[in-house]
């Protein structure tokens, strides 16, 4: 457990919104509400839960794209909120993420060899002839020809953009790739291919993933292990085999029963069989356990009191009242 | 393994990929040229508009050797009609030459459109683009300005700044170059807070570049397309503007030809001999309208998505 790369400790973001009248305070959002993780080198975490729950806007704080509001993030030992502009650009070099939509991450006015050299010349890495032969070698390590170089991303399809974006995050050498639903927008048939490709390059160059994805099929195949978000919080946290074989959270059991398994290309985490109604508003989560105005197993105590995310055994980590007096006993308190 | 590593090259190697480079750069350039060159060329208006423009240019550039006459020297009959005294398109009401004086004039007419929508557009995109991106108070503080410019109708304002200056082309140019910074500027950003959430943007800071590498790169590549379609259908615009301030009397000065005084000229004769007014205006209004296709053509050349192979 020593080895981690990411630790986050109680990481938190709020958005502040428009006020609604003149003299009406900001309304806050809590995209993401106090949340903790390690990542350990070498391995896939994955991030999953329904659209809103706060899964970019982690993967934004970790590159330090946006402030948080309180919290630490440090990568391989170095405080990421805590750096200089010129330390910051050293740590760039090490964490990367590829984004959802392919088209809309490339610069629609760059052929795309240029796309996945810029990052070299962002860092002053290596001269224009370096640079053209890396950014031809990245594209043949992705699996597109090197002649591809002068294309323009509107004559790719999606996954070979997709691609591209890949070449382009892994150009620097990173140690930390985040993937972003990397695969959600690809067309079914090719996500198995871009899949595969990125678990390649994971072994070849030694990568640390987290992986982000509403799509449970997915994750289960890639991550290592897995947490589940729910308005901003990890509802629960485990080793993804243990996770899908024995889920503790009534909100990660129906995630996991969601799945058909009949259907490897798979249902999002959109629709939840067994529970009812929508995710509330993060603007006014609700009291107590935030998922108990949906759960099936709600007890008195879930809509007054917060349940902390408590070790469950062998890293298994839950936040819920169900599991929680076990957790106190095991803990001899 | 470090960056450094990935790049052992002999120096053949270094050679051969040097000039490959070369090649493919020089390939990207004539690419888009020819792409953007096939998307402009379906519209067939538009191919027209720029082949008439090109024309009157180099008609007018080269009016001085062109010019059958003087064109401020009386050399017919006042009013004389199309053929009289050997006149090809007649004489004003002084005598003095048409064809020459609508060449002649030609060249201010063109300048007056030019110029300030040139220099008005080099102004707006640099502050719609810095208000746009960096936002807060600075986009505060320029936009709030430039809305009390806008406030006011565009001819107007171009009326009340040439008015308190001296008369004269520079005049012209200046007072609708500070009219038209508004409207540019307002679509500029516009077009850079919505390219700002591309995120191709994100990506980039991702990537680690720094914001004045993301504004030259990235924001203004993709900025700049529709403000270029956007001022070049109001450079026939402005030379109607232009035209206007010099009938008023605060643009250019007789006896000075320019197509907006030709036709103010003609008015006093506008019964005798109508052709006086009516060439000056029928150009003024052909040439805005060639402008307007020009820039219909354009909106498709510099979209990257409306070319394909
Ligand atoms: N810049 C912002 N300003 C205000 N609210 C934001 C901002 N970015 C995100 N949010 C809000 O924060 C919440 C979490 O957003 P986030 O993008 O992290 O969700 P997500 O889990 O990635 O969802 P999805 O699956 O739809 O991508 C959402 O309610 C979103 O509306
Ligand atoms: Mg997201």
């Amino acid at each position: 457990m020593s080895d981690s790369l990411v630790k986050v400790r109680s990481l938190v973001k709020h958005f502040k919104l428009e006020p609604k009248g003149l003299f009406d305070a900001p309304p806050v959002l809590r995209a993401v509400d106090g949340i903790d993780f390690d990542v350990q080198r070498g391995e896939t975490l994955g991030l999953v839960g329904e659209s809103g729950c706060g899964k970019s806007t982690t993967a934004r704080l970790v590159l330090r794209l946006i402030e948080p509001t309180s919290g630490s993030i440090t990568l391989d030992g170095v405080d990421v909120l805590a750096t200089s502009k010129k330390e910051l650009m050293a740590l760039r070099r090490e964490m990367q993420i590829v984004f959802q939509d392919p088209l809309s991450s490339l610069n629609p006015r760059m052929s795309v060899g240029t796309s996945i050299a810029e990052p070299l010349r962002f860092h002053r890495i290596a001269d224009k002839v370096e640079r053209f032969d890396l950014a031809r070698r990245y594209l043949e390590i992705v699996g597109l020809s090197k002649d591809y170089y002068d294309r323009l991303p509107h004559e790719f399809s999606g996954g070979q953009n997709q691609r591209v974006a890949i070449a382009r995050a892994l150009i620097l050498q990173p140690k930390l790739l985040i993937l972003d639903e990397p695969v959600s927008a690809l067309d079914v048939s090719i996500r198995a291919q871009v899949l595969r490709l990125l678990i390649d390059v994971q072994a070849e160059f030694g990568l640390t993933y987290i992986f982000i994805s509403h799509d449970l099929s997915v994750v289960k195949r890639v991550c290592n292990r897995t947490a589940v978000l729910y308005l901003g919080k990890i509802v629960e946290i485990a080793e993804s085999e243990r996770l899908y074989r024995e889920p503790l959270h009534p909100y990660s059991q129906a995630l996991i029963r969601a799945i058909p398994e009949a259907n490897p290309d798979g249902p999002r985490a959109d629709s939840l069989a067994g529970i009812e109604g929508d995710v509330p508003s993060p603007v006014n989560p609700p009291q107590g356990c935030r998922f108990h105005t949906r759960c099936p197993h709600r007890m008195p105590v879930c809509t007054e009191k917060e349940p902390p995310l408590m070790e469950a055994g062998d890293g298994h980590k839950v936040a819920c009242f169900l599991h929680q007096e076990a957790a106190d006993h095991s803990d001899g308190q | 393994m470090t960056n450094k590593d990935q790049i052992q090259e002999t120096s053949t190697q270094r050679r051969r990929s040097a000039s490959e480079l070369r090649r493919e750069n020089f390939h990207i350039m004539l690419r888009t040229l020819q792409l953007a060159w096939h998307a402009y060329a379906k519209d067939k208006a538009a191919v027209g508009a720029l082949i008439f423009i090109g024309i009157i240019m180099i008609l007018t550039i080269f009016a001085p050797y062109i010019a059958p006459h003087d064109p401020n020297e009386a050399v017919g009959t006042r009013g004389g009609l199309p053929g009289t005294d050997g006149l090809i398109l007649g004489g004003d009401m002084e005598g003095r030459d048409l064809l020459s004086r609508l060449l002649w004039g030609g060249r201010i007419a063109l300048l007056t459109g030019v110029a300030p929508t040139v220099a008005a557009t080099c102004i707006a995109v640099f502050l719609g683009v810095v208000a746009g991106y960096i936002g807060g108070w600075i986009d505060q503080i320029i936009m709030r300005v430039l809305d009390v410019f806008f406030a006011f109708p565009l001819v107007l304002l171009a009326i009340v700044i040439a008015g308190s200056l001296d008369p004269g082309v520079s005049t012209l140019i200046l007072s609708i170059t500070i009219a038209l910074v508004p409207y540019i500027a307002r679509l500029v950003r516009t077009t850079t807070v919505s390219v700002k959430q591309e995120p191709y943007i994100e990506a980039a800071r991702a990537g680690g570049a720094t914001t004045p590498t993301i504004l030259a790169r990235y924001v203004l590549p993709n900025t700049l397309a529709p403000v270029i379609v956007y001022s070049t259908t109001l450079i026939g615009l402005m030379m109607v503007v232009a035209s206007g301030l010099s009938f008023l009397g605060v643009g250019t000065q007789p006896p000075e030809a320019d197509w907006g005084t030709m036709v103010s000229d003609g008015r006093a004769v506008l019964k005798k001999a109508p052709h006086a007014s009516a060439f000056a205006g029928f150009m003024i209004v052909i040439v805005s309208l060639a402008f307007a296709f020009i820039g219909d053509g354009l909106r498709d050349a510099l979209d990257p998505r409306a070319r394909v192979r």
